[in-house]
């Protein structure tokens, strides 16, 4: 089915994603509007234009593939499924993240990840072509997020303050050298190749995606940030 | 109700546009920009500046002021009488929509300080008019004026911005650059007066969140003459940015370090002579960081600038296509305008994002 979204108000056009009999759905002109594909689980979503905030949130296991570029808190509390993005996203993409996988072809904005989380068989992911804003990964309990860093701008992979208050899972950060501050609870490690099958096949599906050959990004040397067990947090908001 | 005596629930859309090339535009694009974001506001308020919209009355103060009652308008034309030759009067042009209502009397007067009560004041021109706007504003029950530069013009209201863009006909003005925000009030139920944009002789503030140093802020500024009137957290942005710049001196890019400076830590890792600049700058004036969440857009003579605090709580992009210039809070309000653009990108929290007029003779 296609819909053209030009200046429809996203009440009407969430509904009529939802209520559509078929599985594929291709929305052109997309003008902000807002919570598109929230909660779906049987959907295949095509967006030309420029998608409203909150995109994918709870997403269920529907697939999502944006020609241009997101703004705020995509796939907030996503579920399951996949956003693909062929542009940059803005600020906390993947907030509160608990399964599923985010796909963006360029930068990410402020807090990307942040207390995004794993449980069992479900382990979110965001890979990330370009680099990311700061507080990326804050407060995260679990998942996986990899930053490439193909962009050209010259800035560091990462702002400031990336991993504050992180306790579990892993951001993974295609640079030669780490210039910036840490926690003192994150551990850095430097790595040959991305260092586990899970981590490749998340950057080689990225690469399928946006067309690149992902012999380099296999090769390439990583900084492995996790929770550092030997430092934990003494004390967060009562001595204990 | 006015501001303070209620507290209500609370998010505010931002935009703006600049041709940097000096050619003019109806405000008819940035209602169709902010209309986009409509839903980012309640209807509670709405607004715009327009930079060069008088070019028949550039040389005067083009004061905008909304009266509750005969009498205030009495009181503030006596005034104004008293301190300034009113070369023009009138009241301005609405266009009466449904969805606009309760609008208080507005008036345009176009003024030149009186000379020789200027020479008596001993004040600089730009002083001497800020001061009578703070005068009436405090002093003149029921009369507020709420624009008052050379040249440009805001126009406001309770509703949402759209309605209150085509309240005003703003498609009629023609300027090199627009500002305009959606309201969404936080602490306080939203009157005319309340709404954005905040302004002070040229200088404008749109202003989307929630500043937690409002009252450290508006304390260290009372000090300096300004008197907030409004209970309302733009009003302090606005005064400090006036005070930086046109009283300190400060660039707007060395404001940016005063009112979203880095952390500390931050700072210590920049290289010199940032870390050294930035230091002082938070030394000199450690009462006017600004924080909480906020991304504004300041318009004065000649630019605008976008600002968000250092941690990033609200979102804001810019972008660029020729010789225009765009700032908002989001993306989609500026392909509405332009959807192909040569650039955009989102600014780092406290990083000032800052758009001018080219400079004569050149590009800048």
């Amino acid at each position: 089915m296609k819909i053209r979204a030009n200046g429809m108000h996203y009440a009407a056009l969430n509904a009529a994603v939802r209520d559509s009999e078929e599985t594929d759905i291709e929305i052109s002109g997309c003008g902000g509007q807002r919570y598109l594909g929230a909660g779906l689980a049987d959907r295949k979503i095509f967006v030309y234009g420029t998608p409203g905030n909150a995109l994918g949130a709870y997403l269920n296991g529907a697939e999502i593939c944006v020609d241009g570029n997101v703004q705020e808190a995509t796939g907030d509390t996503m579920n399951g499924g996949v956003i693909e993005v062929h542009g940059s996203a803005g600020d906390a993409t993947g907030y509160a993240m608990r399964g599923g996988k985010i796909f963006i072809e360029g930068d990410v904005g402020y807090r990307c990840g942040i207390h995004m989380k794993a449980f069992l068989s479900q382990h979110p992911a965001i890979v990330i072509g370009g680099r990311a804003g700061s507080f990326l990964g804050e407060y995260q309990a679990g998942g996986t997020i990899v930053v490439l860093g193909l962009h050209t701008d010259g800035k560091p992979v990462i702002g400031n303050f990336c991993g504050t208050g992180m306790h579990g899972g892993e951001i993974l950060l295609r640079c030669e050298t780490l210039n910036v501050a840490l926690p003192a609870q994150v551990r850095a490690e430097r790595i040959e190749g991305p260092g586990s099958e899970e981590s490749a096949a998340l950057i080689r599906e990225w690469c399928a995606r946006f067309g690149r050959n992902a012999a380099p990004y296999l090769q390439a040397v990583y900084y492995r940030l996790t929770p550092n067990a030997e430092n934990p947090y003494r004390q967060m908001y009562t001595p204990n | 109700m006015r501001e303070g005596e209620f507290r209500n629930p609370s998010g505010c859309a931002v935009a703006g546009v600049i041709d940097r090339s000096g050619r003019k535009m109806t405000g008819a694009d940035m209602i169709a920009a902010i209309e986009v974001m409509h839903d980012r506001s309640n209807g509670l308020g709405g607004g715009f500046a327009g930079y060069g919209i008088y070019p028949h009355y550039k040389d005067f103060y083009a004061f905008h002021l909304f009266f509750e009652s005969q009498k205030a308008q009495e009181e503030t034309e006596a005034f104004l009488k008293r301190h300034f030759e009113i070369v023009y009067a009138s009241e301005i042009q609405t266009r009466k929509l449904p969805a606009v209502s309760g609008e208080p009397v507005i008036f345009r007067y176009f003024l030149a300080p009186l000379p020789r009560k200027l020479a008596n004041s001993h004040l600089p021109e730009r002083e001497y008019v800020a001061r009578c706007v703070i005068r009436i504003n405090s002093e003149v029950a029921g009369a507020y004026v709420f624009s008052s530069g050379k040249n440009m013009g805001i126009f406001k209201g309770v509703g949402y911005p759209e309605d209150i863009g085509r309240f005003y006909r703003l498609d009629e003005y023609e300027g090199y650059a627009w500002t305009c925000h959606g309201r969404y009030p936080t602490n306080t139920p939203g009157w005319w007066g309340g709404a954005h944009p905040f302004g002070l002789l040229d200088l404008s503030v749109v202003h989307n969140g929630e500043i937690s140093s409002y009252d450290a802020n508006r304390r260290y500024m009372e000090m300096f003459g300004y008197k907030c009137t409004l209970q309302t957290d733009t009003e302090v942005i606005t005064y400090i940015i006036d005070y930086l710049v046109r009283r300190q001196g400060l660039t707007l890019e060395e404001v940016s370090h005063v009112i979203a400076a880095s952390f500390w830590s931050t700072i210590e890792r920049k290289k010199e002579p940032a870390r050294s600049q930035e230091s002082l700058l938070r030394r000199m004036f450690p009462s006017l960081l600004i924080t909480g969440p906020f991304s504004v857009i300041v318009g004065y003579e000649g630019g605008i600038m976008g600002l968000c605090d250092r941690l990033k709580l609200r979102s804001m992009v810019c972008a660029e296509k020729g010789a225009k210039a765009y700032i908002s809070s989001e993306e989609s309000a500026i392909r509405r305008i332009e959807p192909s653009l040569d650039k955009i990108y989102s600014p780092a929290g406290g990083e000032a994002v800052v758009y001018e007029l080219y400079r004569q003779g050149g590009r800048a």
